[in-house]
């Protein structure tokens, strides 16, 4: 099977079996543009740019440092392969993505409310059941938890269903069916049945959508033996990863972000994929190693513009896949950096920060200078008014403060 | 044994008693016919409503399946419902059901099986007679009272026995246990210990088959899966989100109820409002039907009747089967809260017993025959234990083997390799 790593040429893209057998002979991974280095030695880094830092850590000769903004480092190789691409907001990227697998395999199927003649409530499914039908795009009632089920056993029998919770938090309802059958029923039927199920929907903090609109469950569901969980930041890796995350046999739970919608970027126009199990660089960097996923990628790098002109140099990793953490890459960026700050959207308690905290302590203590900073949503139901809901969640201003204290 | 409701309560639940229709000689079933205009009946099923005939319970005044069928067999001339064939394959699985759960009491105590055990003794009609109808691509979804329901899907006795003694050679590894039987091979889809949650996954199942003849266009395709449940189970959420989802969608499933009237220690009648399950059914729009779930051909009459709708494409049916365990919840209840006498009333209608009757009575088949068929099903039963016996426990290396279809799943480690790579992964040290 060949692994597709995102921005790889269009050559090598294009998977051609579902199947995910596994070839330890092809490499799983592209290069790295990090550089392990030892803690206090001189040394010449190349930066991703192009540029030679000859001492890295004076920071004041690092005011031209010119991708402050979120460069990706797929997106540059994406734009090398021959054809332009086209633009697209993120929900028709996931939109995209599902039609194309959904052309590839008659077997892939949909399952929620309002995905059907609707289009779903954040057009994901927009046009699909005209095309498809209306078995194959099924509008479901609302009963979160035998429809999920229903998506399970249609998996076990031979379908790949894509169940959509129209906000996350209704999959709370499911949660029986979410722990129960999806992540252990491959297990405890000896690998007799394999489910793959793609489970989906938004989720995060909105616009003063209440409490109830505004969970994030993965937190909830990190526990769940056997399921994969990753989460969606731009057109790009959601297209990406709805792809990867159909074709694999196993459940995976993609996390979207209500508010990231409607973000727009050109994607490439050939068939790709985003590994399940890969995090994404985003900013390579050289003094604190910042760690985030979703929506909170774009407080980071918002951030990440205030910290450059301050002298930092922050190095961006959207982790993305939440289970199971890519631990080469974070691990090659804390050898680096040896200062860690986790920026989530989850809550402090038991969230993401929490495990990856707990992971990276155990993995890369020796390498760390200081104790890794994790900086989460407050514990608290999300309040109705702005104000307040706006000091819920994380801020740019508190991830410049929080990398100033790590860099001291 | 007194219960709290009287006769009053029955009789304002009014039921269509002068809908009638032109009945057929072999088929004795009593439908509740579903009131909406939507669901077209077909006009060979006769109506009248009935409740239980149990006497001790309740006074009903009107007439179960039992006497229907005694009525018809006293005036026309007697046609079996069943030929000698299909009466000894009857018989057999049921004493293999029977003399299997008795073999599993006997090896918990031995210690040489753990955990909760549900037993079926006394419901065998049930899973008798429904499950001997299917093929092997039709599915079978059920609870954590399962071995026999997998037994007579036809999984080997030696692969369940060796499943509850957690041995490598179960049908699920060993990783499963006693409420957690699958089959791909025999489309058993499990085993689940939370009540209710298998329902789901069976309208699922449902599902894909509609799903193959329709979107598939695989023509041919004309599965029909059955989801066996019990009382307590009728009143979760589940039910009832399934049954209409179903009925919505006219699923080739046939939902049947295991009414054992005890959910653990918990009385039927204590635990739901109206307590007559079948009726249940026509509220989303399917017959409901309930049958003596004692007896094992008018079991398997309703269920081809259930059956053959599901497979002409009709869509769901919900059977109440009239049944009671002999035992306990499972081998850990002290059984202290039921009334002897309902049970002695229950050990008299012996399922086994009553086909033995029929097959002996209707010269059928002769007593040394049926005895010729203890003796095999006793040897069956002894031969699992004894190859459970000497199968091997799964070795420490099993323990990751099956969390994730792809192992890729355990994600990639600091070394830049996949985890399930590392060797300490196939010895089962790794830690995930």
């Amino acid at each position: 099977m060949a692994v597709i790593f995102q921005g790889v040429g269009a050559a090598a893209a294009l998977a051609s079996s579902p199947s995910n057998s596994f070839d330890s002979n092809k490499s799983v991974f592209a290069p790295r543009r990090s550089f392990s280095v030892r803690k206090g030695a001189s040394f010449a880094v190349v930066r991703s740019d192009g540029t030679v830092n000859l001492n890295p850590k004076d920071r004041r000769a690092q005011l031209l440092i010119s991708n402050a903004v979120a460069t990706k480092a797929d997106s540059a190789a994406a734009s090398s392969s021959s054809k332009p691409g086209h633009e697209l907001l993120l929900f028709e990227a996931l939109l995209e993505g599902l039609e194309e697998e959904m052309e590839r395999d008659p077997h892939v199927c949909v399952m929620g409310e309002d995905v059907g003649h609707y289009g779903g409530s954040y057009k994901v499914t927009k046009g699909l059941a005209k095309k498809f039908g209306d078995l194959r795009v099924l509008d479901t009632p609302i009963a979160e938890n035998s429809f999920t089920g229903m998506g399970i056993g249609a998996a076990m029998t031979g379908l790949r269903p894509v169940v959509e919770g129209m906000n996350m938090g209704f999959l709370l309802l499911a949660f029986n069916q979410i722990s129960n059958n999806c992540g252990m029923l491959h297990y405890t039927s000896g690998g007799q049945f394999t489910i793959p199920i793609v489970i989906r929907g938004p989720g995060g903090v909105g616009r003063q959508l209440g409490a109830e609109h505004s969970q994030r469950l993965e937190s909830y569901f990190q526990s769940i033996p056997g399921i994969q969980m990753v989460a969606c930041s731009t057109p790009y890796n959601a297209k990406g990863l709805m792809k990867a995350a159909i074709r694999s046999e196993n459940p995976v739970i993609l996390f979207e972000h209500v508010l990231l919608y409607n973000l727009k970027e050109r994607i490439p126009d050939e068939d790709y994929i985003c590994n399940l199990e890969e995090a994404e660089m985003v900013r390579p960097g050289e003094h604190v190693t910042i760690l985030t996923y979703s929506r909170m990628r774009y407080h980071v790098m918002q951030a990440a513009k205030t910290l450059v002109n301050k002298g930092y140099d922050p190095e961006v990793i959207d982790i993305r896949s939440l289970k199971p953490f890519d631990l080469f890459t974070i691990g090659n960026s804390v050898k680096k950096t040896h200062r860690v700050l986790i920026v989530e959207e989850c809550m402090r308690t038991g969230g993401i920060g929490a495990s990856l905290t707990a992971a990276i302590t155990e993995n890369f203590n020796d390498y760390l200078d200081a104790p890794i900073m994790c900086l989460s949503s407050q514990d608290v139901p999300t309040p109705y008014a702005g104000t307040l809901e706006e000091v819920t969640v994380v801020q740019p201003a508190q991830i410049v403060t929080a990398v100033e204290q790590l860099c001291q | 044994m007194s219960t709290a409701f009287s006769a009053a309560n029955f009789s304002t639940q009014s039921f269509p008693l002068n809908h009638t229709s032109t009945t057929t000689h072999d088929s004795p079933l009593v439908f509740a016919k579903p009131t909406s205009q939507f669901l077209r009946s077909t006009p060979k099923l006769r109506l009248s409503s009935f409740s239980k005939l149990n006497l001790s319970r309740r006074s009903g005044t009107v007439v179960a399946v039992s006497d229907v069928v005694k009525q018809k067999k006293s005036k026309s001339t007697p046609t079996l419902l069943i030929t000698k064939e299909e009466g000894l394959e009857l018989y057999e699985d049921m004493v293999l059901g029977r003399a299997f759960e008795d073999m599993c009491a006997q090896m918990y105590y031995r210690g040489k099986m753990f955990g909760f055990v549900h037993l079926y003794n006394g419901q065998e009609a049930v899973s008798t007679g429904f499950i001997k109808l299917l093929k092997q691509q039709d599915s079978v979804v059920s609870t954590y009272r399962d071995h026999v329901h997998a037994l007579s899907k036809g999984v080997p006795a030696r692969a369940v026995m060796s499943e509850l003694f957690g041995k490598t050679t179960g049908c699920c590894r060993g990783q499963g246990g006693s409420m957690h039987m699958f089959s791909r091979e025999h489309n058993l889809l499990g085993g689940f210990a939370f009540i209710g949650e298998g329902i789901p996954i069976a309208t699922g199942a449902a599902f894909t088959s509609k799903y193959k003849r329709e979107v598939l266009k695989e023509a041919d395709c004309d599965h029909v899966t059955l989801a066996f449940f019990g009382d307590g189970t009728c009143n979760n959420g589940q039910f009832f989100e399934c049954l209409n989802m179903a009925s919505l969608w006219k699923l080739p499933i046939v939902f049947v109820v295991e009414n054992n009237l005890w959910a653990i220690g918990m009385s039927h009648l204590r635990a739901t409002s109206d307590p007559q399950i079948y009726k249940k059914g026509p509220a989303f729009g399917m017959p409901g039907i309930h049958v003596d779930g004692m007896d094992v051909l008018k079991v398997r009459e309703v269920a081809k009747e259930a059956i053959g709708r599901a497979r002409r494409g009709e869509g769901p049916t919900l059977v109440e089967c009239e049944t009671y365990r002999f035992r306990g919840h499972s081998l850990a209840d002290p059984d202290e809260l039921r009334d002897p006498a309902e049970k002695a009333h229950y050990a008299a209608r012996d399922p086994i017993t009553a086909l033995k009757k029929y097959l002996t009575e209707n010269n059928l088949a002769s007593e040394s025959e049926l005895k010729a068929i203890d003796k095999k099903i006793d040897e069956v039963v002894e031969d699992a234990v004894e190859f459970a016996d000497e199968s091997p426990v799964p070795p420490r290396s099993q323990l990751l083997e099956n969390v994730f279809a792809d192992p890729k799943g355990f994600g990639i480690g600091s070394d830049g390799r996949y985890r399930c790579e590392d060797p300490k992964f196939t010895q089962g040290t790794a830690h995930v």
